[in-house]
Protein backbone atom coordinates (compact mmCIF):
# COMPACT_ATOMS: atom_id res chain seq x y z
CA UNK A 1 0.00 0.00 0.00
CA UNK A 2 2.76 2.37 1.27
CA UNK A 3 4.71 1.46 -2.15
CA UNK A 4 1.77 1.75 -4.66
CA UNK A 5 1.52 5.43 -3.17
CA UNK A 6 5.17 5.86 -3.09
CA UNK A 7 5.25 4.35 -6.91
CA UNK A 8 1.93 6.66 -7.84
CA UNK A 9 3.38 9.42 -6.16
CA UNK A 10 6.82 9.43 -8.25
CA UNK A 11 5.61 8.66 -11.54
CA UNK A 12 3.14 11.87 -11.48
CA UNK A 13 6.16 14.49 -10.19
CA UNK A 14 9.24 13.59 -11.50
CA UNK A 15 11.55 16.66 -10.87
CA UNK A 16 14.15 16.84 -14.07
CA UNK A 17 17.91 17.75 -13.59
CA UNK A 18 19.53 18.07 -16.84
CA UNK A 19 23.78 17.73 -17.87
CA UNK A 20 25.13 18.94 -20.44
CA UNK A 21 27.86 16.03 -21.20
CA UNK A 22 29.63 17.99 -24.04
CA UNK A 23 26.56 18.68 -26.00
CA UNK A 24 26.53 20.92 -28.98
CA UNK A 25 24.30 22.95 -27.01
CA UNK A 26 20.78 21.87 -29.32
CA UNK A 27 19.28 18.90 -27.41
CA UNK A 28 19.78 21.42 -24.32
CA UNK A 29 17.29 24.44 -26.08
CA UNK A 30 15.05 22.11 -27.16
CA UNK A 31 15.01 20.73 -23.16
CA UNK A 32 13.74 24.24 -22.66
CA UNK A 33 11.21 24.04 -25.39
CA UNK A 34 9.66 21.85 -23.12
CA UNK A 35 8.90 24.20 -20.40
CA UNK A 36 7.31 26.50 -22.93
CA UNK A 37 3.71 27.04 -23.07
CA UNK A 38 3.26 25.05 -26.50
CA UNK A 39 4.51 21.35 -24.95
CA UNK A 40 4.20 22.85 -20.72
CA UNK A 41 5.25 19.60 -19.01
CA UNK A 42 4.18 20.85 -15.80
CA UNK A 43 0.79 19.39 -16.99
CA UNK A 44 2.51 16.10 -15.87
CA UNK A 45 4.49 17.20 -13.32
CA UNK A 46 7.28 17.25 -14.54
CA UNK A 47 9.75 20.55 -12.99
CA UNK A 48 13.37 21.59 -13.47
CA UNK A 49 15.00 20.65 -9.97
CA UNK A 50 18.30 23.35 -9.15
CA UNK A 51 20.00 20.74 -7.46
CA UNK A 52 20.81 16.96 -8.51
CA UNK A 53 19.91 16.48 -5.11
CA UNK A 54 16.03 17.78 -5.64
CA UNK A 55 15.60 15.57 -8.80
CA UNK A 56 14.08 12.31 -9.83
CA UNK A 57 14.79 12.30 -13.08
CA UNK A 58 17.99 12.87 -14.58
CA UNK A 59 18.10 14.32 -18.43
CA UNK A 60 21.81 13.49 -20.12
CA UNK A 61 22.65 15.26 -23.16
CA UNK A 62 25.73 15.43 -25.66
CA UNK A 63 28.63 12.68 -26.31
CA UNK A 64 30.17 11.86 -22.39
CA UNK A 65 33.64 12.37 -23.09
CA UNK A 66 36.52 11.34 -20.97
CA UNK A 67 36.50 14.50 -19.01
CA UNK A 68 33.38 15.40 -18.40
CA UNK A 69 32.51 11.21 -17.79
CA UNK A 70 33.68 11.79 -14.29
CA UNK A 71 31.32 14.72 -13.54
CA UNK A 72 28.44 12.66 -15.07
CA UNK A 73 29.11 9.81 -13.03
CA UNK A 74 29.28 12.13 -9.68
CA UNK A 75 26.25 13.55 -10.64
CA UNK A 76 24.45 10.58 -11.01
CA UNK A 77 25.67 9.41 -7.21
CA UNK A 78 24.15 12.48 -5.99
CA UNK A 79 20.77 11.93 -7.12
CA UNK A 80 18.42 10.68 -3.92
CA UNK A 81 17.34 6.81 -5.70
CA UNK A 82 14.85 6.16 -6.76
CA UNK A 83 15.64 7.96 -9.97
CA UNK A 84 15.33 7.69 -13.73
CA UNK A 85 17.81 8.69 -16.25
CA UNK A 86 17.20 9.44 -19.97
CA UNK A 87 19.41 9.34 -22.40
CA UNK A 88 18.82 12.50 -25.10
CA UNK A 89 19.64 12.64 -28.35
CA UNK A 90 22.04 10.31 -30.76
CA UNK A 91 24.74 11.54 -28.92
CA UNK A 92 24.27 10.35 -25.32
CA UNK A 93 22.73 7.24 -27.08
CA UNK A 94 25.51 5.78 -29.37
CA UNK A 95 28.09 8.94 -30.14
CA UNK A 96 26.32 9.85 -33.43
CA UNK A 97 28.93 11.57 -35.41
CA UNK A 98 31.63 12.21 -33.09
CA UNK A 99 32.21 8.12 -32.80
CA UNK A 100 35.54 8.31 -33.71
CA UNK A 101 36.91 10.70 -31.58
CA UNK A 102 39.84 10.69 -29.06
CA UNK A 103 38.23 11.54 -26.64
CA UNK A 104 34.73 9.48 -26.41
CA UNK A 105 34.16 7.87 -23.18
CA UNK A 106 31.75 5.19 -24.82
CA UNK A 107 27.91 5.80 -24.74
CA UNK A 108 26.37 6.78 -21.55
CA UNK A 109 24.82 3.44 -20.78
CA UNK A 110 28.04 1.86 -20.81
CA UNK A 111 28.66 3.98 -17.67
CA UNK A 112 25.75 4.53 -15.72
CA UNK A 113 21.79 2.58 -16.01
CA UNK A 114 20.01 4.42 -18.37
CA UNK A 115 16.22 3.47 -18.28
CA UNK A 116 14.69 5.58 -21.18
CA UNK A 117 16.52 6.81 -24.65
CA UNK A 118 15.43 9.78 -26.76
CA UNK A 119 16.94 9.54 -30.04
CA UNK A 120 17.37 12.23 -32.81
CA UNK A 121 19.48 15.09 -33.57
CA UNK A 122 18.58 16.92 -31.43
CA UNK A 123 14.77 15.44 -30.69
CA UNK A 124 11.96 16.92 -31.55
CA UNK A 125 10.37 18.05 -27.98
CA UNK A 126 7.29 15.67 -28.41
CA UNK A 127 9.53 12.51 -28.55
CA UNK A 128 11.15 14.16 -25.70
CA UNK A 129 7.72 13.71 -24.35
CA UNK A 130 6.98 10.32 -25.25
CA UNK A 131 10.10 9.41 -24.02
CA UNK A 132 9.09 10.69 -20.77
CA UNK A 133 5.92 9.04 -20.84
CA UNK A 134 7.87 5.77 -21.64
CA UNK A 135 9.51 6.30 -18.42
CA UNK A 136 6.48 6.76 -16.47
CA UNK A 137 4.93 3.60 -17.75
CA UNK A 138 8.29 1.98 -17.13
CA UNK A 139 8.31 2.98 -13.10
CA UNK A 140 4.42 2.01 -12.59
CA UNK A 141 5.84 -1.73 -13.98
CA UNK A 142 8.56 -2.24 -11.33
CA UNK A 143 7.58 -4.23 -8.35
CA UNK A 144 9.53 -2.62 -5.82
CA UNK A 145 11.44 0.92 -5.97
CA UNK B 1 -10.59 30.26 29.03
CA UNK B 2 -10.53 27.40 30.40
CA UNK B 3 -9.15 24.64 28.13
CA UNK B 4 -8.07 20.88 28.79
CA UNK B 5 -5.02 19.71 27.17
CA UNK B 6 -6.92 17.69 24.98
CA UNK B 7 -8.18 20.56 23.30
CA UNK B 8 -4.76 22.23 23.02
CA UNK B 9 -3.46 18.84 21.11
CA UNK B 10 -6.56 19.36 18.65
CA UNK B 11 -6.13 22.89 17.96
CA UNK B 12 -2.28 22.59 17.20
CA UNK B 13 -2.30 18.94 15.87
CA UNK B 14 -5.47 18.88 13.58
CA UNK B 15 -7.43 22.10 13.25
CA UNK B 16 -6.78 24.58 12.65
CA UNK B 17 -2.92 23.76 13.46
CA UNK B 18 -0.78 20.94 11.72
CA UNK B 19 -3.01 19.33 9.44
CA UNK B 20 -5.79 21.92 8.34
CA UNK B 21 -2.32 24.63 7.61
CA UNK B 22 -0.86 21.71 5.58
CA UNK B 23 -3.84 20.55 3.74
CA UNK B 24 -4.77 24.55 2.94
CA UNK B 25 -0.95 25.41 2.43
CA UNK B 26 -0.69 22.50 -0.21
CA UNK B 27 -3.52 23.90 -2.05
CA UNK B 28 -2.17 27.37 -1.93
CA UNK B 29 1.02 26.18 -3.63
CA UNK B 30 -1.10 24.67 -6.59
CA UNK B 31 -3.35 27.77 -6.83
CA UNK B 32 0.03 29.62 -6.97
CA UNK B 33 1.59 27.06 -9.69
CA UNK B 34 -1.57 27.32 -11.37
CA UNK B 35 -1.74 30.91 -11.65
CA UNK B 36 1.08 31.41 -12.77
CA UNK B 37 0.90 28.77 -15.51
CA UNK B 38 -2.42 31.04 -16.72
CA UNK B 39 0.10 34.00 -16.73
CA UNK B 40 2.03 32.33 -19.16
CA UNK B 41 -0.51 31.00 -21.24
CA UNK B 42 0.26 27.47 -19.98
CA UNK B 43 -2.09 24.95 -18.70
CA UNK B 44 -0.59 24.09 -15.70
CA UNK B 45 -0.31 20.84 -12.67
CA UNK B 46 -3.34 19.03 -11.87
CA UNK B 47 -4.87 19.87 -8.49
CA UNK B 48 -3.34 17.28 -6.81
CA UNK B 49 0.31 17.96 -7.78
CA UNK B 50 1.79 19.36 -4.39
CA UNK B 51 0.51 16.27 -2.58
CA UNK B 52 2.51 14.40 -5.56
CA UNK B 53 5.45 16.34 -4.59
CA UNK B 54 5.40 15.64 -1.05
CA UNK B 55 5.00 11.75 -1.22
CA UNK B 56 7.17 11.70 -3.50
CA UNK B 57 9.86 13.23 -1.29
CA UNK B 58 8.65 11.48 1.38
CA UNK B 59 9.75 8.11 -0.30
CA UNK B 60 13.10 9.37 -1.64
CA UNK B 61 16.52 8.82 -0.14
CA UNK B 62 18.22 11.57 2.26
CA UNK B 63 21.46 12.71 1.82
CA UNK B 64 23.27 14.17 4.84
CA UNK B 65 26.80 15.76 3.31
CA UNK B 66 30.10 14.71 4.54
CA UNK B 67 31.08 17.18 7.30
CA UNK B 68 27.81 18.64 8.21
CA UNK B 69 26.19 18.09 12.02
CA UNK B 70 23.60 15.36 11.66
CA UNK B 71 21.46 16.58 14.69
CA UNK B 72 21.28 20.69 13.04
CA UNK B 73 21.21 19.75 10.06
CA UNK B 74 18.20 17.41 9.95
CA UNK B 75 16.46 19.20 12.83
CA UNK B 76 16.17 22.47 11.81
CA UNK B 77 13.62 21.88 9.45
CA UNK B 78 11.91 20.01 11.81
CA UNK B 79 11.69 23.22 13.98
CA UNK B 80 10.68 25.03 11.26
CA UNK B 81 8.13 23.14 10.90
CA UNK B 82 6.77 23.02 14.31
CA UNK B 83 7.27 26.85 14.85
CA UNK B 84 4.86 27.42 11.49
CA UNK B 85 2.43 24.80 12.93
CA UNK B 86 2.24 26.93 16.18
CA UNK B 87 2.27 30.38 14.53
CA UNK B 88 -0.57 29.16 12.49
CA UNK B 89 -2.59 27.89 15.22
CA UNK B 90 -2.74 31.03 17.31
CA UNK B 91 -3.14 33.06 14.23
CA UNK B 92 -6.56 30.83 13.30
CA UNK B 93 -7.68 30.57 16.85
CA UNK B 94 -7.39 34.62 17.45
CA UNK B 95 -9.61 34.81 14.83
CA UNK B 96 -12.03 32.07 15.23
CA UNK B 97 -12.60 32.33 19.16
CA UNK B 98 -11.35 35.35 19.53
CA UNK B 99 -11.94 35.21 23.75
CA UNK B 100 -8.73 32.61 23.72
CA UNK B 101 -6.73 34.81 22.98
CA UNK B 102 -3.65 35.23 25.73
CA UNK B 103 -2.09 38.55 26.78
CA UNK B 104 0.62 39.57 23.93
CA UNK B 105 0.41 36.68 21.72
CA UNK B 106 1.37 39.76 18.96
CA UNK B 107 4.97 39.60 20.66
CA UNK B 108 4.39 35.57 19.88
CA UNK B 109 3.45 35.94 16.79
CA UNK B 110 6.77 38.12 15.78
CA UNK B 111 8.76 36.05 17.29
CA UNK B 112 7.26 32.72 15.46
CA UNK B 113 7.76 34.53 12.60
CA UNK B 114 11.55 35.26 12.91
CA UNK B 115 11.91 31.42 13.76
CA UNK B 116 11.37 30.33 10.13
CA UNK B 117 14.72 32.80 8.34
CA UNK B 118 16.60 31.74 11.28
CA UNK B 119 15.98 27.51 11.00
CA UNK B 120 16.72 27.92 7.25
CA UNK B 121 19.92 30.01 7.78
CA UNK B 122 20.91 27.32 10.91
CA UNK B 123 20.55 24.10 8.58
CA UNK B 124 22.05 26.13 5.07
CA UNK B 125 24.77 27.13 6.97
CA UNK B 126 25.48 23.69 8.41
CA UNK B 127 25.18 22.01 5.62
CA UNK B 128 29.21 22.48 4.88
CA UNK B 129 28.13 23.50 1.19
CA UNK B 130 30.05 27.38 0.00
CA UNK B 131 26.87 27.40 -2.10
CA UNK B 132 24.25 27.00 0.85
CA UNK B 133 26.34 29.35 2.82
CA UNK B 134 25.70 31.73 0.17
CA UNK B 135 22.12 31.28 -0.13
CA UNK B 136 22.61 31.76 4.15
CA UNK B 137 24.39 35.12 4.32
CA UNK B 138 21.83 36.30 2.03
CA UNK B 139 18.77 35.17 3.83
CA UNK B 140 20.35 37.08 7.01
CA UNK B 141 20.71 40.02 5.38
CA UNK B 142 17.42 40.35 3.49
CA UNK B 143 16.21 39.44 7.38
CA UNK B 144 17.55 42.57 8.82
CA UNK B 145 16.71 43.97 5.97
CA UNK B 146 12.80 43.70 6.28
CA UNK B 147 12.31 43.28 9.71
CA UNK B 148 12.59 46.85 10.80
CA UNK B 149 9.53 48.07 8.21
CA UNK B 150 7.88 44.88 9.72
CA UNK B 151 8.37 45.62 12.84
CA UNK B 152 7.19 50.01 12.74
CA UNK B 153 4.02 48.23 10.20
CA UNK B 154 2.56 46.34 13.67
CA UNK B 155 3.67 49.78 15.58
CA UNK B 156 1.15 50.95 13.44
CA UNK B 157 -1.75 49.31 14.32
CA UNK B 158 -0.86 49.16 18.03
CA UNK B 159 -0.55 52.99 18.30
CA UNK B 160 -3.83 53.00 16.22
CA UNK B 161 -6.02 51.11 18.22
CA UNK B 162 -5.00 52.73 21.18
CA UNK B 163 -1.84 50.25 22.66
CA UNK B 164 -4.14 47.11 22.38
CA UNK B 165 -1.43 44.28 22.68
CA UNK B 166 -3.88 40.96 22.13
CA UNK B 167 -4.52 39.66 18.52
CA UNK B 168 -8.27 39.05 19.88
CA UNK B 169 -8.48 42.85 20.67
CA UNK B 170 -7.29 44.01 17.70
CA UNK B 171 -9.47 42.40 15.94
CA UNK B 172 -12.55 43.49 17.88
CA UNK B 173 -11.23 47.22 17.34
CA UNK B 174 -11.66 46.40 14.05
CA UNK B 175 -15.20 44.87 14.08
CA UNK B 176 -16.07 48.28 16.34
CA UNK B 177 -14.63 50.37 13.73
CA UNK B 178 -13.18 49.64 10.97
CA UNK B 179 -10.62 47.86 9.28
CA UNK B 180 -6.84 48.81 9.66
CA UNK B 181 -6.37 49.12 6.05
CA UNK B 182 -9.40 51.47 5.28
CA UNK B 183 -7.72 54.47 7.19
CA UNK B 184 -4.30 56.42 6.14
CA UNK B 185 -1.77 55.01 8.50
CA UNK B 186 -3.29 51.75 7.93
CA UNK B 187 -3.02 51.11 4.15
CA UNK B 188 0.66 52.66 4.39
CA UNK B 189 1.64 49.91 7.18
CA UNK B 190 -0.12 47.24 5.18
CA UNK B 191 1.58 48.51 2.02
CA UNK B 192 5.39 47.91 3.70
CA UNK B 193 4.03 44.66 5.66
CA UNK B 194 3.15 42.70 2.35
CA UNK B 195 6.20 43.74 1.05
CA UNK B 196 8.17 42.60 4.08
CA UNK B 197 5.89 39.27 3.53
CA UNK B 198 6.90 39.18 0.11
CA UNK B 199 10.51 38.65 1.19
CA UNK B 200 9.68 36.87 4.60
CA UNK B 201 8.49 33.55 1.74
CA UNK B 202 11.22 33.97 -0.28
CA UNK B 203 9.26 35.18 -3.42
CA UNK B 204 10.53 36.72 -6.61
CA UNK B 205 11.49 39.73 -6.42
CA UNK B 206 12.96 38.61 -3.22
CA UNK B 207 13.72 35.17 -4.11
CA UNK B 208 17.93 36.06 -3.50
CA UNK B 209 18.54 33.97 -0.76
CA UNK B 210 17.57 30.74 -3.11
CA UNK B 211 17.92 31.82 -6.76
CA UNK B 212 17.91 28.75 -8.81
CA UNK B 213 19.34 29.90 -11.92
CA UNK B 214 22.52 31.37 -9.93
CA UNK B 215 22.73 29.69 -6.99
CA UNK B 216 21.09 26.68 -7.57
CA UNK B 217 18.14 26.34 -5.05
CA UNK B 218 20.50 28.14 -2.05
CA UNK B 219 19.74 27.37 1.27
CA UNK B 220 17.71 24.03 0.08
CA UNK B 221 20.55 23.28 -2.36
CA UNK B 222 21.78 20.07 -0.05
CA UNK B 223 18.66 18.73 1.22
CA UNK B 224 16.82 15.64 0.14
CA UNK B 225 14.40 13.39 0.51
CA UNK B 226 11.74 13.85 3.35
CA UNK B 227 14.12 16.83 4.96
CA UNK B 228 13.42 18.53 1.31
CA UNK B 229 9.77 17.26 1.60
CA UNK B 230 9.43 19.10 5.33
CA UNK B 231 10.83 22.38 3.97
CA UNK B 232 8.83 22.13 1.34
CA UNK B 233 5.55 21.94 3.39
CA UNK B 234 7.07 24.65 6.02
CA UNK B 235 6.93 26.67 2.88
CA UNK B 236 3.67 26.04 1.56
CA UNK B 237 2.42 26.23 5.30
CA UNK B 238 4.09 29.56 6.02
CA UNK B 239 2.33 30.66 2.67
CA UNK B 240 -1.21 30.11 4.06
CA UNK B 241 -0.14 31.80 7.27
CA UNK B 242 1.60 34.77 6.11
CA UNK B 243 -2.01 35.27 3.98
CA UNK B 244 -4.41 35.17 7.37
CA UNK B 245 -1.62 37.27 9.27
CA UNK B 246 -2.28 40.34 6.51
CA UNK B 247 -5.98 39.78 6.77
CA UNK B 248 -6.20 39.14 10.77
CA UNK B 249 -4.15 42.50 11.48
CA UNK B 250 -5.14 45.12 8.44
CA UNK B 251 -8.14 43.44 7.04
CA UNK B 252 -10.12 42.47 9.79
CA UNK B 253 -9.77 38.93 9.92
CA UNK B 254 -11.43 36.41 8.03
CA UNK B 255 -14.78 35.87 10.41
CA UNK B 256 -16.26 38.22 11.71
CA UNK B 257 -19.47 38.82 14.24
CA UNK B 258 -21.56 39.89 11.15
CA UNK B 259 -23.58 36.80 9.98
CA UNK B 260 -24.80 36.06 6.58
CA UNK B 261 -23.08 36.51 2.45
CA UNK B 262 -20.03 38.34 4.68
CA UNK B 263 -18.85 35.11 6.71
CA UNK B 264 -18.36 33.38 3.41
CA UNK B 265 -16.56 36.42 1.48
CA UNK B 266 -14.28 36.46 4.88
CA UNK B 267 -12.09 33.19 3.57
CA UNK B 268 -11.85 34.96 0.05
CA UNK B 269 -9.89 37.33 1.71
CA UNK B 270 -6.82 35.65 2.23
CA UNK B 271 -7.14 33.99 -1.25
CA UNK B 272 -7.33 37.56 -2.85
CA UNK B 273 -4.05 38.37 -0.94
CA UNK B 274 -2.06 35.57 -2.02
CA UNK B 275 -3.41 36.46 -6.10
CA UNK B 276 -1.87 39.89 -5.30
CA UNK B 277 1.51 38.03 -4.09
CA UNK B 278 1.39 35.53 -7.18
CA UNK B 279 0.98 38.57 -9.55
CA UNK B 280 3.69 40.76 -7.80
CA UNK B 281 5.98 37.43 -8.30
CA UNK B 282 5.35 36.85 -12.18
CA UNK B 283 5.77 40.56 -12.79
CA UNK B 284 9.00 41.13 -11.37
CA UNK B 285 13.02 40.03 -12.25
CA UNK B 286 14.65 38.97 -9.13
CA UNK B 287 16.60 42.06 -7.44
CA UNK B 288 20.08 41.74 -6.00
CA UNK B 289 21.02 41.37 -2.46
CA UNK B 290 21.96 45.18 -2.10
CA UNK B 291 19.27 46.43 -3.84
CA UNK B 292 16.71 44.50 -1.71
CA UNK B 293 18.33 46.06 1.13
CA UNK B 294 17.97 49.55 -0.52
CA UNK B 295 14.78 48.98 -1.32
CA UNK B 296 13.83 47.83 2.01
CA UNK B 297 15.65 50.42 3.97
CA UNK B 298 15.03 53.69 1.72
CA UNK B 299 11.43 53.04 0.31
CA UNK B 300 9.88 50.70 2.63
CA UNK B 301 10.80 52.20 5.60
CA UNK B 302 10.15 55.58 5.33
CA UNK B 303 6.43 54.14 4.17
CA UNK B 304 6.02 52.29 7.21
CA UNK B 305 7.95 55.33 9.07
CA UNK B 306 5.28 57.97 7.51
CA UNK B 307 2.15 55.41 8.15
CA UNK B 308 2.89 55.52 11.97
CA UNK B 309 3.71 59.06 12.35
CA UNK B 310 0.37 59.24 10.31
CA UNK B 311 -1.39 57.05 13.09
CA UNK B 312 0.38 58.99 16.13
CA UNK B 313 -1.69 62.03 14.80
CA UNK B 314 -5.11 59.70 14.50
CA UNK B 315 -5.33 59.26 10.96
S1 LIG C 1 22.39 14.65 -30.57
FE1 LIG C 1 22.69 16.17 -32.16
S2 LIG C 1 21.69 17.99 -31.35
FE2 LIG C 1 22.00 16.62 -29.65
S3 LIG C 1 23.95 17.22 -28.75
FE3 LIG C 1 24.38 15.60 -30.23
S4 LIG C 1 24.88 16.66 -32.10
FE4 LIG C 1 23.84 18.13 -30.80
Amino acid sequence: MLKKLKKAALARSLWIYHVAASPCNNCDIEILDLLTPRFDVERFGLLLAASPRHADLLLVTGMVNKKVLDRVLRVYAQIPKPCVVAAVGSCAISGDLFVDSYNFAGPLDKHIPVDVYIGGCPPKPEAMILGVMRAIEKLKKLKDL
Amino acid sequence: MNMSVGWVFFYLLVFPGFLFTSVVGLLYTWVDRKVTARIQFRVGPPLLQPFYDFFKLLGKDTFVPEGAPRSIFLGAPLIGLASVSVLSTVLLVSNLFPGQAFAGDLIVVLYLFAFVPIVLILGASSSSNPISALGASREMSLYLAYELPLLFALATIIVKSGGLLKIGDLLQWQWTNHPFLYSASGALAFVSAFLCMQAKLGFVPFDIAEAEQEIMGGITLEYSGPVLAVLKLTKAMLYFTVSIFLTVFFWGGFRSPREGWYHILGWLKPLAIIVLIILIKNTNPRLRIDQALRFFWSIVLVLSIAGFILATVGL
